[in-house]
């Protein structure tokens, strides 16, 4: 899709969410982590906006601000053209039906002393306007939209496989037609064979409800298959945001690259490839490196200069939708 | 091949239950070599933790039935009385968990713990013990190993913790080292500095080592003999290369074919449908067969054979093998044709 023709539904401005770091008898505060750091993002309607990164980069972080579910410490979110920002709770309600979201652990995100009828309904319930009689049709059809029976509304989730449960979560952030679902490492916690179940009925269901994804994931195979734009981050920073298959086979920041070289690949024609190791771990989000925040794990580090100088997310000379945060950028024949 | 390191004969692992037995494992074989990397990849609930814990006497002996043999420097593991499995895990056989916090004391000094392990073993001094810790963190990569030492688990990152377990499996200097999901609950940059330590391990030391994932790529890139497992059975196993290049198994075609590739983006993932069967009722036959679309007649009446095909490559499937060939050309063909 192109980035221009398209309707902005979420944006970030300048986004930064600090936690203070608490210590002692009198919690003062001895630090801030910097979870999230001068975030601009964009989210276009009816596409599926990738974040990815390791943990603590701050990713999950982003979506619940996207969602208000976490207040910014300065910066703008806007939701469907509004100002969210500093939204009260009470009239971030009606807006509230419009996000929705899938977590990753579907043994932990359902109640397990409810039923799967009592679960699905439950957004009718808190947001209210469908009659019980209705609502109890519309749970039955969610049901089988999302490949369940209409028969397994009255079983306990504990009855479910991983995969069944996590149908029945989405079974419920479709319930009251959102127009925005964050997908939280959705399939993380599903084995293979199931994962591209979850993955195929996500994609069937936005051609369908018209849906705006944004997923999260630290997963880059299976951002591949999902994903039409991805924002890679790091250290609370976005390094790169660009259309998936530039990420994928143009990358420009040296670390999307690394992420990408190092996730493992079966050998089809039996030989295997020479492991490409970034050094290091990701560096405390109390005390970032100064300069480039990838610096002191970067194969293209230039003393001097990207220990000293932050750099700014740069459009892609020929491809202004692509933009990295690198000095020293990796260059692709044209 | 090198010297044999473990034996495993007719491995089988069952819980019994007022339900009736959950079949954790069934007639398990496999040889495990000096210098050689099994990698066992299944999906949850398909034996391949199960079947380790049994051979290093973790399961509790009274509510498990295991039978079979597993035969170790000429003494069978299975039917040691528990002082003499304590003696050799943690010497001979030292194993790795996926999560290393959870394996670490957090109110030790890594360093002591490491030490700790020396000790228990071998009757030396406490600082010839943490010498020793130090010198194995070292070789395992954690910088500045003697002050390391002297930090709590939380002090380190994730990986390092990792580095910290396998520097303790190493104290004994063990012949096998069996790690389960080691590098599952870390971050892709790290799991592939792991995966390198554990191979550098491998070599150095002159170990054999059971790699348990359930990631293919993984296993690819890191295991010399591959064993698939599927509802406590083993349904194909090989040479990496072989099984890799041409995969016998239905069940290992979904596998790697649901996988999402990062090279392609696939228009249509190709999933295997259903879910892994209950190990309580294990499908008669072959287990897979409710699963599986090439499924016939005796596919639902009779376990299949684990048939050798050339080259020690093991498959268990009623299939002709010189049709599968052909059929897994087609399906990889399909799948890379989906792609965009």
């Amino acid at each position: 899709m192109t980035a221009t023709a398209a309707e902005p539904i979420v944006e970030l401005e300048h986004v930064t969410k600090h936690f203070p770091v608490k210590q002692g008898v009198f919690s003062r505060a001895r630090g801030r982590v910097h979870a999230v750091e001068d975030v601009n993002l964009t989210v276009y309607r009816g596409e599926t906006l990738g974040i990815v990164g390791e943990s603590g980069c701050g990713k999950s972080t982003t979506a619940r601000l996207m969602l208000r579910l976490l207040d910014p410490t300065s910066g703008s979110i806007r939701f469907d053209g509004r100002d969210i920002t500093g939204t009260s709770s009470r009239r971030l309600r009606p807006i509230r039906r419009e996000m929705q979201m899938i977590f990753q652990d579907p043994y932990a995100s359902l109640n397990p002393r409810k039923t799967v009828e009592q679960i699905v309904l439950q957004p009718f319930a808190i947001h209210g306007g469908v009659p019980k009689k209705e609502a109890r049709l519309r749970v039955r059809e969610l049901l089988r939209t999302v490949g369940l029976s209409p028969e397994h509304a009255s079983r306990y989730p504990h009855e479910f496989s991983g995969g069944q449960r996590q149908r029945i979560g989405i079974a419920r952030a479709l319930a009251l037609n959102p127009k925005l679902i964050v997908c939280d490492e959705p399939v993380s916690a599903l084995d293979v064979s199931v994962q591209a179940q979850i993955l195929n009925l996500l994609r069937s269901l936005q051609g369908e409800f018209n849906l705006t994804y944004v997923f999260i994931s630290h997963d880059l195979s299976v951002m591949r298959q999902i994903c039409s734009r991805i924002a890679v981050m790091y250290l609370g920073r976005i390094v790169e945001l660009a259309d998936s298959e530039q990420i994928f086979e143009r990358p420009r920041h040296p670390y999307t690259a690394a992420l990408i070289a190092a996730v493992p690949r079966v050998a089809v024609n039996g030989d295997r490839r020479e492991r490409a190791v970034v050094r290091g771990d990701v560096p405390s989000a109390v005390d970032p490196p100064s300069g480039c925040v990838f610096h002191p794990r970067c194969p293209r580090f230039h003393e001097g200069h990207c220990d000293v100088v932050e750099p700014a997310l740069e459009p892609t000379p020929g491809d202004s939708s692509h933009v990295a945060a690198c000095h020293y950028p990796l260059e692709h024949p044209a | 091949m090198s010297e044999t390191l473990l034996d495993v004969r007719g491995l089988t692992v069952a819980f019994p239950t007022h339900e009736g037995d959950v079949l954790a494992v069934s007639d398990l074989s496999y040889t495990l070599h000096r210098g050689e990397t099994l990698g066992i990849v299944g999906e949850s609930g398909s034996g391949k933790s199960v079947s380790s814990l049994a051979l290093m006497g973790l399961l509790n002996q009274e509510r498990t039935r295991i039978s079979g043999e597993a035969m170790f420097g000429g003494r069978n593991l299975l039917s040691l009385s528990p002082e003499h499995m304590r003696e050799i895990r943690g010497k001979d056989i030292a194993m790795i968990f996926q999560d290393p916090f959870a394996c670490l004391h957090p109110m030790y000094r890594v360093g002591d713990q490491i030490a700790e392990a020396v000790t228990a073993h071998a009757s030396v001094s406490k600082s010839k013990a943490l010498d020793r810790a130090v010198e194995l963190l070292d070789a395992v990569g954690i910088p500045k190993a003697r002050d390391r030492a002297r930090d709590y688990p939380h002090q380190f990152s994730g990986g390092m913790r990792q580095r910290a377990m396998i520097a303790m499996a190493l104290v004994n200097n063990p012949s096998v080292l069996i790690a389960d999901e080691p590098t599952t609950a870390l971050d892709v940059t790290v799991q592939a500095q792991i995966l390198e330590l554990i191979e550098r391990v491998k070599r150095e030391f002159n170990i054999g080592v059971i790699l348990i994932t359930h990631d293919l790529g993984v296993v690819s890139e890191t295991a010399d003999t591959v064993l698939v497992m599927y509802a406590g059975r083993p349904m194909e196993m090989g040479p990496a290369r072989d099984v890799f290049a041409a995969p016998q198994h239905p069940y290992t075609w979904g596998l790697l074919q649901s996988m999402p590739t990062i090279d392609l983006r696939l228009e249509n993932l190709l999933a295997i449908e259903g879910s892994p069967p209950s190990l309580l009722r294990v499908p008669t036959g072959c287990p897979f067969n409710p699963r599986c679309a090439y499924a016939f007649a005796p596919c639902t009446v009779e376990l299949p054979e684990l048939r050798e095909i050339p080259n020690g490559h093991l498959d268990r499937c009623h299939l002709p093998t010189d049709r599968k060939r052909a059929e897994w050309i087609e399906l990889e063909a399909l799948r890379v044709g989906a792609a965009r």
